[in-house]
């Protein structure tokens, strides 16, 4: 385990994110270091399967620390993001009481609305710690939500504190390391990115895209690797509605593994191109002008 | 290495060049930049570059403008230069070149305003009857005069868009789910007897709507009453997008939010670098499927397309374009200029590739249109 006051160093962030078998460039482990150090969320875009996700179970492991995630959606509410109260809990409660026979309303009301009857939703949790370490806090495709929620997650990252009517203000007694995801599908308004170290995920160079092959899928044979890799580069010069991600990229090589499969060939690459491709627009393009000028790049390359 | 003071110093100085280049920056992030050198070798400038770029900058589009402007500030800070800072050549290049003939010459033609022939001191007052001949008349044949009261009744227009049904929900007296924490906080009055329940409902939101207007050379005469008409729309209601094409797209919501319509439509003006040349909608509309749509076309979006379909590209392109979007967008509106004359048949080759691909398809020609617009707008479910 690592702590945060250990860490002294860029390079020391990028050695440890390696062994976890992530690879990172300098510039991320730079905003992550930043991120520890500051205390600040880490707001990270970038399109879809580019690792953003990844960081924070990374970290989660590296840190020793617990991983709450918030998947987003539209219509994310309070209830089910913050707290809830535990109504049956509540309704068996008030049968008690009346059963012993007094009901005092003031004190009835009290004791309903007592941490006891709380159910702690993702971002309360995180606001915990145990054994004075915070947990680490994934909010996951925030662009997914809506701006109700955003405007909401204001006060929790700017603050770290959340307020429940019934029981005061709750207070992270350390911050938590809140990490931000977003693919950009709309904008997320600026008073949130303010709050956080911001970063760009861009589509990988092909040496760091080969390293991520490498550590991910040990078992492909080089020259597919080479290949594979050298493929999907070339792939994302199309003008395609959606590019492959480094996700996309692992997928299609673990495919071709599992199909025993040495070197690329036209055949192979059009019967797996559903790995990379998922528009069937995009799908039919490559297949028709873009498979074979690649493949005789690649060819020439690796 | 810089010394500490000289070096905080500098910190904000960049923080002004950053403003001055239109990047917002909070005193706050300032401080943060300042903190985080705590933690880094300073001498090493990628890392001291990529620091300041977490924390000062939060859009993707800038990161480029930050690059050049942080490769330009900090040499000019190594080499001593401490004044002669080449701001000017910066913002220049941030401002598309402004050769084009700028089409937005209502109040205060591009160029200087004492050569001009003075605004008239006494303006028309138009009276019910002139009213209606106004509505009807045609944006092409409008005179100086007309064009301003156009764009006054203009902005009187009710935008009331119809709402959509949102996954959220509020409190409401007859709603179809139970709000369990209300009931519990209500009944507790009755001493925990369950009289009345507490109920919720979906709750309503406009639709966004994104407006993608041609302003190639035979939509010349509409232009600049159109583009006037999308800062009506930008400006009034939240969530609305705005693009222009001629042989490519262009966004000026930006430009369009800004309050003062002038100074607005200058902006958007000086961003569009194709003003009445030729037009490529299906290219145009490529574009906007590969780059804007998943950002702008969420949560049941209203697309509404102002051209004449003059495509001088390729038609088929544009019939596969407008399927797609058609099938990423709530509803697809053609609005076509040409529709207001009474003889028109969509002859023309791009309007015909378009046609199955579209909901409705209607006149933009006069003010009366436009309201028919806001009512078809308001009116559906």
């Amino acid at each position: 385990m690592i702590d945060i006051a250990q860490l002294k160093t860029i390079d020391q962030v990028q050695n440890l994110l390696a062994s976890c078998h992530y690879v990172c460039d300098r510039s991320l482990a730079t905003t992550i270091f930043l991120a520890l150090k500051l205390q600040r969320p880490l707001f990270l875009e970038g399109e879809a399967g580019v690792g953003k996700t990844e960081i924070a179970k990374v970290l989660a492991l590296l840190l020793a620390r617990p991983l709450i995630r918030l998947q987003c959606y539209e219509g994310l509410d309070v209830n089910t993001a913050v707290y809830e109260w535990n109504y049956t809990q509540q309704m068996l409660q008030i049968r008690l009481l009346e059963a012993a026979g007094d009901v005092q309303i003031e004190s009835a009301r009290r004791e309903l609305f007592s941490p006891q009857f709380l159910l702690k939703r993702p971002l309360l949790q995180a606001l915990e710690s145990v054994d004075g370490l915070a947990p680490v806090l994934l909010i996951d495709e925030l662009d997914r939500a809506d701006e109700e929620f955003e405007a909401f997650l204001l006060e929790v990252l700017s603050d770290f504190q959340i307020t429940v009517p019934e029981l005061g203000t709750i207070k992270a007694t350390t911050p938590p390391i809140a990490i931000i995801t977003s693919n950009r599908t709309r904008e997320i308004h600026d008073a949130l990115k303010r709050r956080c170290l911001y970063h760009w995920i861009d589509y990988p160079s092909f040496e760091k895209e080969y390293g991520i092959v490498l550590v991910k899928a040990p078992h492909a044979p080089e020259k597919l690797a080479r290949q594979v890799v050298t493929f999907v580069q070339e792939l994302r010069r199309e003008e395609l509605y959606k590019l492959p991600g480094v996700a996309e990229t692992l997928d299609w090589i673990a495919a071709l593994v599992a199909l025993d499969q040495e070197t690329l060939t036209e055949e192979i690459v059009n019967d797996t191109l559903g790995a990379l491709l998922k528009y069937r627009d995009d799908i039919q393009q490559v297949q028709r002008s873009a498979v074979r000028p690649i493949l005789e790049r690649v060819q020439v390359m690796v | 290495m810089l010394e500490q003071g000289n070096l905080l110093r500098n910190c904000v100085l960049f923080g002004r060049l950053l403003r001055a280049l239109g990047v917002e920056i909070t005193p706050t992030q300032i401080l943060d930049l300042v903190e985080s050198l705590n933690y880094i070798e300073i001498g090493n400038r990628q890392d001291f570059k990529q620091s300041a770029r977490a924390v000062l900058i939060s859009r993707q589009e800038q990161l480029a403008l930050f690059d050049e402007a942080f490769d330009l500030f900090w040499q000019a800070r190594a080499a001593n230069e401490l004044t002669d800072l080449d701001l000017g050549k910066l913002l220049r290049k941030r401002r598309k070149p402004q050769t084009q003939q700028v089409v937005y010459r209502s109040s205060q033609p591009n160029g200087t305003e004492s050569d001009q022939v003075p605004e008239p001191q006494i303006e028309r007052i138009y009276t019910y009857s002139n009213q209606e001949l106004l509505r009807q008349k045609d944006f092409a044949h409008l005179d100086h005069d007309e064009l301003h009261a156009v764009k006054r009744l203009m902005a009187k227009t009710v935008w009331n868009l119809e709402p959509r049904r949102t996954r959220r929900t509020v409190r409401a007296a007859r709603g179809r789910q139970i709000d369990l924490r209300h009931t519990m906080r209500q009944n507790l009055r009755h001493g925990g007897e369950f009289l009345r329940l507490a109920r919720r409902e979906r709750k309503f939101k406009r639709r966004p709507i994104v407006v993608i207007c041609d302003i190639s050379g035979s939509m010349e005469r509409y232009s600049r009453v159109l583009l006037q008409f999308i800062y009506v729309v930008t400006s009034r209601l939240d969530r609305v997008e705005s693009f222009v094409f001629g042989t490519r797209l262009t966004r000026i919501t930006r430009q369009l939010r800004t309050r003062n319509i002038d100074q607005a439509l200058r902006d958007a003006s000086a961003t569009i670098v194709d003003w009445a040349g030729g037009t490529r909608i299906g290219e145009s509309i490529r574009t906007f499927n590969v780059e804007w749509a998943r950002r702008v076309l969420n949560q049941g979006a209203v697309v509404l397309i102002i051209s004449d379909g003059w495509e001088r590209g390729d038609v088929e392109l544009l019939a596969r374009e407008m399927d797609r979007l058609h099938r990423s967008c709530h509803q697809l509106i053609w609005l076509n200029p040409l529709l207001g004359d009474v003889d028109y048949e969509p002859l023309v080759r791009g309007i015909q590739a378009a046609l199955p691909h579209i909901d409705n398809f209607l006149p933009v020609h006069n003010l009366a249109s436009l309201e028919q617009l806001a009512a078809l707008l308001a009116a559906q479910t």
